[in-house]
């Protein structure tokens, strides 16, 4: 392959062979403790997510307001391991359920939010001239809202559902894409390899989706893992303020925070673990995120 | 400096403009047409009628969006559907609350902030250290009202040794001509005003201020590590400067820029977790009023909240902005 080639796809000599940047990364990311942490703790939200049915131990809706007396809400017990909540639900089972919606919710609303954020970054990039403009402008003015507030605005909108979360934490996460891939993009226009590129005839095109964006892509990654980490508070935050969704058969980590207000003296054990288990998987985002982070950042290669 | 100031105003008004379209687009995209929305449950068919005449909803959209732009340049937002009283009125009496807060999380957030990472950084991999970086990735972690609820928990209610919420004793009569009940203990050198409203400010600033600390220690502790290997530190020390002196006169002042860059960054996202704190700790300030204009679907209310913060929003910015000008002179080349 030509120099270009190599330098375009930054592979360098390691030993006899050509080793790729990504396995570069993947080696420095597996060596870092937080970062193979973060793995653990994403691999078992995941888990957790997927085989609640057979995880939780009962209903997740299923009340039982025989437990309940007044002023009192019992705590773990061999039973209930994580206790009940106010109408006698299991906890343990509603977060195991709650981690459905967590993780729907991160996962739609992100990946929504960051394939129109990074379609209209590239092609404010790609394209420059006015289309850049009038895109980044549009973008200036959604991140002049601060994103719960946006996120707010548009749930309130649309109405009380998972839909509107999905579409609210979404539409916030557009602008931060965008900008992203734009100024990664940007700067990439100037390496030496486009201009070689370029001045051998190779079409725009192709340099821009074979070259460009891919090597644009290490900040999105990392930024979309964060991202993640932020839309699971976030999703957790609106529940809390009662934008989420109201159907009372389907738990959700923030808005099992909100009923414990008015009897936290009584049964604090129904906020505690809820919010624990925000926690721990946002944490999990969180870690391996910074971790990609740093595994990805040239400033660390040898 | 002045053209730099001024080239940033003008850029401002586009941004003010478009918020503004915004905002009024919005209010018509609710459920329910937006008569209804302002009226809320008083919607009866004559008073719908009577807000279409008096908002002119049957008039062509730009001259709907000319008065309403009109009204909010005369500060006339209508009046709460919750309160019955002007919006205006409400604004004037929570915002001040809300800045309280925001700035009592600051204070704590950089006066513990710049100094541990500081520490953490001088002290690298060592015990502080390893402290301070898992506490920031636990700080960031937790959401707002989660902390709120916690701190309130255990202080509040298991340990009584602050207030669970508001901004004050509920038997208080004292006067606020300020808004700024510390502020207000102050100036009217009431002792016992001033420890009741610091008491009932401490846990909320704390929530709130607990994710900045976090960052700003984060950022602090990275910023002093790069400084400390530069050559004019190196240099300093060569020099026989005292450990002291080359610390606040070199490593500091330098890296206060990015760290500065992130206090700016952080005191718009305040704005964000106030509105969660505040409904917390029941604050009285815009967040928690906006909390409740989304529960009793107060939307007058909702209208103007959402265009002043985001319009505090941006000149808080503009601030922030203007003073990286200040602090980095190669700013103002741009």
């Amino acid at each position: 392959m030509s120099l270009a080639e190599a330098e375009a796809k930054e592979l360098h000599v390691e030993g006899e062979q050509l080793v790729g940047r990504w396995a570069d990364a993947r080696q420095r990311l597996l060596h870092n403790p937080g970062a193979v942490a973060g793995l653990v703790l994403i691999a078992l939200f995941v888990l957790v997510a997927a085989l609640a049915p057979l995880l939780a131990p009962h209903d997740p809706g299923q009340q039982d307001l025989s437990l309940i007396r007044p002023g009192v809400v019992p705590g773990p017990s061999a039973e209930h391991w994580l206790g009940v909540d106010q109408l006698g639900r299991d906890i343990l089972s509603r977060i195991i359920y709650g981690a459905r919606s967590s993780l729907v919710i991160g996962v739609v609303s992100l990946g929504f939010g960051a394939l129109l954020g990074l379609t209209l970054g590239a092609l404010a990039g790609a394209m420059g001239g006015w289309v850049d403009t009038v895109i980044m402008r549009f973008m200036d003015m959604m991140l002049a809202i601060p994103g719960l507030l946006l996120a707010i605005g548009v749930a309130a909108a649309i109405g009380r559902s998972l839909t509107a979360v999905m579409l609210a934490i979404g539409v916030v996460n557009v602008p931060i894409f965008a900008r992203l891939l734009r100024g990664s993009m940007l700067s990439q226009r100037e390496s030496d390899y486009v201009l070689a590129a370029r001045a051998l005839g190779v079409r725009q095109s192709r340099i821009v989706l074979a070259h460009v964006v891919p090597n644009s892509i290490a900040p999105v990654i990392v930024q979309a893992t964060l991202a993640l980490a932020t839309a699971i508070i976030d999703a957790a935050g609106l529940a809390f303020l009662g934008l989420g969704s109201a159907d009372p058969g389907v738990p959700e980590w923030g808005r099992m925070l909100a009923e414990t207000q008015s009897f936290l003296q009584n049964a604090p054990h129904a906020a505690i673990f809820p919010g624990l288990a925000i926690v721990v998987s946002c944490l999990g985002f969180y870690l391996l995120g910074e971790g990609l982070r740093e595994a990805l950042d040239p400033k660390f290669r040898r | 400096m002045l053209k730099f100031t001024v080239r940033r105003l003008v850029q401002l008004i586009p941004i003010l403009i478009g918020l503004s379209i915004l905002v009024f687009v919005w209010i018509r995209a609710l459920p329910g047409g937006p008569a209804e929305a302002l009226l809320g449950e008083r919607a009866t068919p004559e008073a719908i009628e009577r807000v279409r005449e008096l908002y002119g909803l049957d008039r062509p959209v730009w001259q709907q969006y000319l008065s309403y732009i009109g009204s909010v340049a005369s500060g006339d937002f209508g009046q709460s559907v919750l309160s019955r009283r002007l919006v205006s009125t409400e604004i004037r009496e929570r915002f001040p609350a809300t800045i309280e807060l925001t700035i009592a999380a600051m204070i704590f957030a950089i006066g513990i902030g710049i100094p541990l990472g500081f520490l953490a950084a001088k002290r690298y991999q060592r015990p502080l250290d390893h402290l301070s970086v898992a506490g920031s990735l636990l700080g960031v972690a937790i959401p707002v009202f989660f902390l709120g609820l916690l701190l309130k928990y255990v202080f509040a209610v298991k340990l009584h040794w602050l207030p669970t919420v508001g901004r004050s004793n509920a038997t208080s009569t004292a006067p606020h001509p300020t808004g700024f009940f510390v502020l207000d203990a102050i100036v009217t050198n009431d002792r016992i005003a001033l420890v009741d409203a610091v008491r009932h400010l401490i846990l909320p600033a704390i929530a709130l201020g607990t994710i900045p600390l976090a960052i700003i220690t984060r950022i602090t502790r990275a910023a002093v590590l790069d400084v400390v290997n530069e050559d004019y530190v190196r240099t300093a020390q060569a020099k026989g400067l005292e450990p002291r002196v080359v610390d606040r006169r070199h490593v500091l002042r330098n890296a206060m820029l990015p760290v500065a860059t992130i206090i700016g960054l952080q005191t718009g996202l305040l704005l964000s977790g106030a509105i969660l704190t505040e409904t917390v700790f029941a604050w009285g300030g815009m967040g928690q009023w906006i909390y409740q204009a989304i529960s009793y679907r107060d939307y007058a209310v909702l209208q103007a909240g959402i265009l002043f913060l985001a319009v505090v929003f941006v000149l808080v910015n503009l601030l922030v902005d203007l003073s990286y000008a200040l602090l980095d002179p190669r700013i103002r080349v741009r």
